[in-house]
């Protein structure tokens, strides 16, 4: 990835950052934590990498993303009003009633949502799903899907990942948030489900392990599993920070599901500020 | 009289599919290592490139058939009733229902009548669960024929639908030239002393059971509820209005299946005595299906027994 559209990257990273800010204190609830962990992850596919466009969010040969882990709604939101599938302005009426931007993904009420998602477990199979309809049609675009570390303890992860495996669906890229922290305290005090690239490994997928806030790693990972034609299907375990950016949210399990206060607002909204201005000039 | 054909009604979800297989190209079939008893592998054998077998794993089965929806095909996922309507209940609520997806579920070895398998896979529950879900239209034929058109109907109505199959034989009572109306609640028998409302294989014995009370002077009206849902109020508005009196028959639970529905129906709309004759909030057991459906009530003798006292 050349300097450029990694300062932009960067900067963009941002903006979705603050959009997920801006949705949660104004929702007054939400799910902080684990959105700013896959911030980076969404700005490179919404703003760089997937084949999408928000002027034609139908359009047969897009790329189709779900949300797995469906309580991060609001870096789905974010990165798709950076994007341009709607003003950014809406974010502000995250879980309001009358909102197209409910509490977890609604595709009937949001274009651009490929999947209703939110119950842990079940976006991997909708994906799937969706890669295998992508082979019988003969189409060549891909399938991502965001999971979260703990989601993996639901048994239809597995399920899901033995189908993938013995349909072949080489087609399918699933991105791992390994943020280590679920509701309850680490996934090591909980239920542990390490090691996960073994567990991976043992269904038949291409394992690759990277830096989930390094873009140049996350474009060579998704990037790899793009080129495959290997009959496998891809899974990425990107090692994130729950939290990421807003100082006092980072690996604090408490920042799963709640939303800042009005002086925590404020400054996460500066933290974040500093952080763009920073970006900007980088990009100038 | 002609001599009676049994035929179960999962071979007519087979013979559903395999016409749909002909006419359809984007009609897909799921299996969750059931096919030779769902009887999806006679859609196999013919349509192999359109057949996914998802092994025994109904939640991923659920999932992977909204996925394919998403991308355009008709996919009929198939397991056992208990296996679809239970375990995979919230991936067909969530998954399916709550977005609205055109998935349609066909799930065989409903009630009792399973037999000898017994009570863990006798469900008696699926009804109930399924019509809690908004936007779920649920199809329940009563003989081979018409298991076979409410297939193809189904094909062609856009949204969920689940569909409810049985293990045993029971008498074709239809015509091949039947007409599945989608929705329509069909008045099979005239009478104006009681309504006997059934749906699955309760309509024969309620047919049989008609024959039986005529003899006694008793006109019991018979009414094939195949979709429970939507319900068609105004058929059974109608037959409460004209009779009075309303005898459900259904191999289900009779907490929430169609006595539950005709029941909430009538109470709110037309205040009328029901009685439901179902399952009596119990489990099942093992032993062969004819004879559990009469040790469990579920007979033309016992509809005729049950009629003859409520107009007493």
């Amino acid at each position: 990835m050349d300097l450029e559209t990694k300062n932009r990257l960067k900067l963009d990273a941002c903006k979705v950052r603050k959009g997920i800010i801006v949705g949660v204190y104004n929702a007054k609830s939400g799910h902080p934590g684990g959105s700013l962990s896959i911030a980076d992850i969404m700005s490179y596919l919404y703003l760089y990498k997937m084949n999408i466009d928000p002027k034609n969010p139908k359009k047969e040969d897009r790329d189709r993303f779900v949300l797995s882990k469906g309580h991060c709604a609001p870096a789905l939101y974010s990165a798709m009003a950076v994007r341009g599938f709607f003003d950014e302005e809406k974010l502000t009426t995250l879980r309001h009633i009358g909102s197209p931007l409910q509490g977890h993904p609604s595709m009937k009420l949001l274009d651009g949502v490929e999947a209703s998602t939110g119950s842990l477990g079940q976006g991997i199979s909708i994906a799937v799903g969706m890669a295998l309809g992508a082979k019988l049609k003969g189409e060549d675009y891909k399938v991502y899907a965001v999971l979260g570390d703990g989601e993996l303890g639901e048994g239809q992860v597995w399920e899901a990942s033995m189908f993938a495996s013995a349909k072949k669906l080489d087609n399918l890229i699933l991105i791992v948030d390994n943020n280590n922290l679920q509701i309850d305290g680490t996934l090591e005090e909980v239920n542990s489900p390490y090691p996960i690239p073994e567990k991976f490994k043992s269904f038949g997928f291409d394992v690759q392990e990277i830096d989930g806030h390094n873009f140049d790693q996350i474009d060579e990972a998704v990037t790899n599993a793009i080129n495959s034609t290997n009959g496998k299907p891809n899974v990425i375990i990107a090692k994130t920070v729950k939290g990421k950016g807003v100082s006092y949210m980072e690996n604090q399990c408490g920042w799963h599901g709640k939303a800042p206060n009005d002086e925590e607002y404020i400054t996460a909204m500066k933290e974040l500020e500093e952080a763009l201005l920073k970006a900007e000039n980088e990009v100038k | 009289m002609a001599e009676v054909i049994s035929k179960a009604t999962r071979e007519g979800y087979a013979a559903g599919l395999l016409e749909l297989g002909k006419t359809n190209d984007k009609v897909v079939v799921l299996d969750a290592d059931l096919a030779g008893a769902t009887k999806t592998a006679v859609f196999q054998k013919e349509y192999s490139e359109r057949f996914f077998d998802c092994g025994i794993s109904e939640q991923n089965l659920m999932g992977v058939a909204a996925g394919l929806s998403l991308s355009g095909y008709i996919p009929f996922a198939s397991s056992f009733a208990m296996f679809a309507a239970g375990r995979a209940f919230e991936q067909i609520r969530n998954s399916i229902g709550y977005p609205g997806l055109n998935v349609k579920i066909g799930a065989t070895h409903a009630g009792i009548s399973v037999g000898e398998d017994g009570a863990s896979h006798q469900c008696n529950e699926d009804i109930a669960l399924m019509r809690t879900i908004p936007g779920m239209t649920i199809i329940n034929p009563a003989d081979f024929i018409e298991a076979k058109a409410a297939v193809i109907a189904a094909a062609e109505h856009e949204g969920p639908v689940y569909m409810r199959f049985g293990r045993l034989a029971v008498p074709v009572i239809f015509d091949e030239d039947y007409k599945f109306e989608w929705g329509k609640a069909k008045q099979l028998k005239d009478g104006d002393d009681l309504a006997i409302i059934a749906t699955g294989l309760m309509v024969n014995e309620a047919l049989i059971a008609h024959e039986n009370l005529k003899k006694k002077g008793i006109n019991a009206r018979v009414i094939n509820v195949h979709t429970i849902k939507p319900l068609d109020e105004e058929t059974i508005l109608k037959a409460a209005k004209e009779t009075g009196k309303v005898l459900v028959c259904e191999e289900h639970n009779i907490i929430g299946g169609l006595g539950g529905a005709v029941s909430e129906l009538l109470s709110s709309k037309h205040p009328t005595k029901v009685v439901r004759l179902g399952v009596n909030d119990e489990f099942g057991h093992s032993g062969p299906a004819k004879d559990l459906l009469k040790q469990f009530g579920l007979s033309a003798e016992n509809i005729e027994k049950i009629a003859t006292e409520m107009l007493d």
